[in-house]
């Protein structure tokens, strides 16, 4: 026997590439919208894994830092260190900005860390050129996604930093780019005020009559001298020795020093499951919808394809072709379009998923389940059209 | 043996209401027909008489009202149907052919022959073989790997008329199927029709309208209002 869909389909080929070809774009934008989703699942993933911690200890009550804001004192690390099971634990900052060069500015997650603490949590793990944070001020690390070069000035609030450092692959939840920061100036960025603000705030304090008391000196000055630094960061990234559990540790941390502490699996669930959540859902919508789409297509080409053969399958019907061969050519030439489809929408995603500004991750598991739904809508699509050819009466061949 | 004479197609008071209640139509009330192996006979009658209701009765794709008809010695039909796949009987036992040639058109002329008996489950190459020996004897070898639209009319009928051989059936039903051809191609399908009836010992009913091809019949049936008459035809040319 042969194959009369693949006789079909190469005596129509023209009229099954060019549907191919228009459903493949459609599928390649369906595999996109999921590598989209992979891609934010994966910056968030990086975020973890680059910041090198095993635990975050973040301000009592909140998801932070990524998720909502958190602020604890900087000093809060030493008692850290000093636990059993901690190796090492850092200060670190996080504050999502525009980042001024020139006439340009980048979206970017700046980020506060120790000058030097090489190999500290928070710190970038290595570097694609120039060399990491040394001095106290004024210097910066960036991402390459953030466009910088060495040498770059680049404005962060009021200052201007020198980018000593590039390094990679370093990006937020949201998928911005990175650029560190020595802490000292991250905090000053993050609560500094500017200067009318700050001289406004003073004379403010200078007029309230309970620090200007007569009989103590100094405390005006003082209370100014509080007012103008920041001591405060984000969360404090901590290291564990090897060999110990993060739960264990974490659990007298929350007890005793009344501050909120998670584990990376929490902290995972916490970006996945929250942050990206909502982000997710819409992804899952315009699923849904290109898939209703495409099956509206496949089956709508199937369908005036069969209708245009009405004649055909009344004398194959007449001739003594089983309604199981009928419904094999159509149910073959549906799959072959999703096939087609399916490889097209394959490459082109390839092709185009690189230009895209945020990460596209392109999983082989998503392209097995995205060829395995082609399949089955394809499958749904041709019923429709089976149905009609069933319906078909021999008796229309021989006419009237 | 009385068998023995009818072999072949044998009508017996055959009739066919379409519809019930007041919009009934008795498309067949009468008929009697019988054609011999090895016999060509014409079908003749005004529009609307019930040509092609006998033609779809006899070849299994509507369901007459009561009657007989027997295929090769064989009742198909006796007020109900003594066949259980009306499908096999169709691919195995009838061969048709129609007004136009309804070639399947993603198919090269071999394979739009061949396709019979690939169905019926011969291997493609002995069904290949099959339908190029028909398309040899039919003169339209040489068209043999072209596309049905690549063919001429003439061309394209013939092919059809070897797809209708093709399993060599005891019975091929004609509708029309000189309609679309000039007088010359006319007579040569009727001619060709004739000499495979004789050489496969196929019994052959043409329903006709065409003027030019009614002399060439022995016998021919007319039909009116449902019932059947059998006439002696002047049967010319193709002896
Ligand atoms: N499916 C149907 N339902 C109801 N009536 C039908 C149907 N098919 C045919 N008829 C009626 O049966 C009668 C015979 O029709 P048939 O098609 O057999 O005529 P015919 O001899 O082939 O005519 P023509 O030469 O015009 O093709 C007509 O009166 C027609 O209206
Ligand atoms: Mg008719």
């Amino acid at each position: 026997m042969i194959s009369l869909a693949g006789r079909d389909i190469l005596h129509a080929w023209g009229k099954f590439v060019f549907t191919g070809v228009g459903l493949g774009l459609l599928i390649g934008v369906t595999l996109t919208m999921a590598g989209v989703y992979r891609g934010m699942v994966d910056d968030a993933r990086a975020l973890l894994d680059n910041s090198g911690a095993d635990l975050w200890v973040v301000q009592q009550n909140t998801l932070g830092p990524y998720a909502e804001s958190s602020s604890i004192q900087d000093d809060v690390y030493r008692s850290l260190l000093g636990m059993p099971g901690v190796a090492r634990a850092a200060n670190v900052t996080y504050l999502t900005m525009q980042v001024r060069q020139g006439e340009r500015d980048v979206r970017a997650m700046v980020v506060g860390v120790v000058p030097g603490g090489l190999g500290e949590p928070g710190q970038p793990p290595y570097l694609v050129a120039g060399r990491h944070l040394t001095r106290g001020h004024y210097e910066a690390v960036a991402d390459l996604a953030s466009g910088f070069r060495l040498g770059d000035r680049v404005q962060i609030r009021r200052n201007q930093y020198t980018v000593v450092g590039l390094t990679r692959r370093m990006v937020s939840s949201g998928g911005d780019p990175m650029i560190f920061i020595p802490l000292k100036d991250a905090q000053e960025a993050q609560f500094l005020k500017d200067n009318d603000a700050i001289v406004r705030q003073r004379r403010r304090t200078a007029e309230n009559p309970a620090f200007d008391r007569p009989g103590v000196p100094g405390l005006l000055d003082a209370v100014i001298a509080t007012q103008s630094v920041n001591p405060y960061v984000n969360a404090v990234l901590v290291q564990l020795q090897p060999g110990f559990d993060a739960e264990e540790i974490a659990e007298p941390i929350r007890r005793w020093q009344r501050l909120q502490v998670y584990t990376r699996g929490q902290m995972e669930a916490i970006l996945v499951g929250k942050l990206i959540a909502t982000s997710a859902k819409q992804i899952g919508m315009f699923l849904v919808i290109l898939a209703i789409v495409s099956a509206a297509i496949v089956a709508f080409i199937i369908y005036t394809l069969t209708l245009g053969k009405i004649r055909e399958i009344a004398v194959l019907k007449l001739i003594g072709t089983r309604n199981r061969t009928i419904a094999g050519m159509i149910l073959q030439q549906a799959l072959g379009l999703g096939l087609i489809g399916f490889v097209v929408g394959k490459i082109s995603a390839t092709i185009w998923a690189p230009f895209f500004p945020k990460y596209v991750l392109l999983v082989p598991g998503d392209a097995a389940r995205g060829l395995l739904a082609v399949v089955v809508i394809c499958i749904l699509a041709s019923l429709l059209a089976i149905r009609a050819a069933l319906k078909v009466d021999p008796a229309e061949a021989i006419g009237g | 043996m009385v068998e023995q004479a009818v072999d072949g197609i044998r009508i017996e008071g055959l009739r066919k209401r379409y519809g019930s209640g007041d919009t009934a139509v008795d498309a067949l009330r009468h008929v009697d027909m019988q054609v011999a192996p090895g016999e060509v006979v014409g079908l003749i009658g005004p529009s609307g008489s019930g040509k092609s209701t006998l033609l779809k009765c006899l070849g299994a794709v509507i369901e007459p009202s009561g009657g007989r008809m027997t295929l090769g010695g064989q009742a198909i039909y006796a007020d109900g149907w003594r066949i259980p796949d009306l499908r096999s009987l169709r691919r195995d036992r009838i061969g048709f052919v129609f007004q136009a040639p309804y070639l399947i058109p993603f198919l090269d002329v071999t394979d739009n022959v061949a396709l019979l008996p690939m169905l019926a489950g011969l291997p493609n190459g002995e069904a290949r073989r099959r339908a190029r020996e028909l398309l040899e004897a039919l003169d339209v070898a040489h068209r043999a790997s072209a596309m049905p639209a690549q063919l001429s009319g003439g061309e394209q009928q013939r092919v059809s008329i070897a797809r209708a051989l093709v399993n060599r059936p005891p019975v091929i039903l004609a509708d029309e199927p000189t309609a679309p051809l000039d007088s010359e191609r006319a007579l040569a399908v009727i001619r060709i029709l004739n000499q495979m009836a004789r050489q496969f010992d196929t019994a052959i009913i043409v329903v006709t309208h065409d003027e030019k091809i009614i002399p060439t019949f022995r016998r021919i049936y007319h039909i009116r209002d449902g019932r059947t008459e059998e006439e002696a035809g002047e049967g010319r040319g193709f002896e």
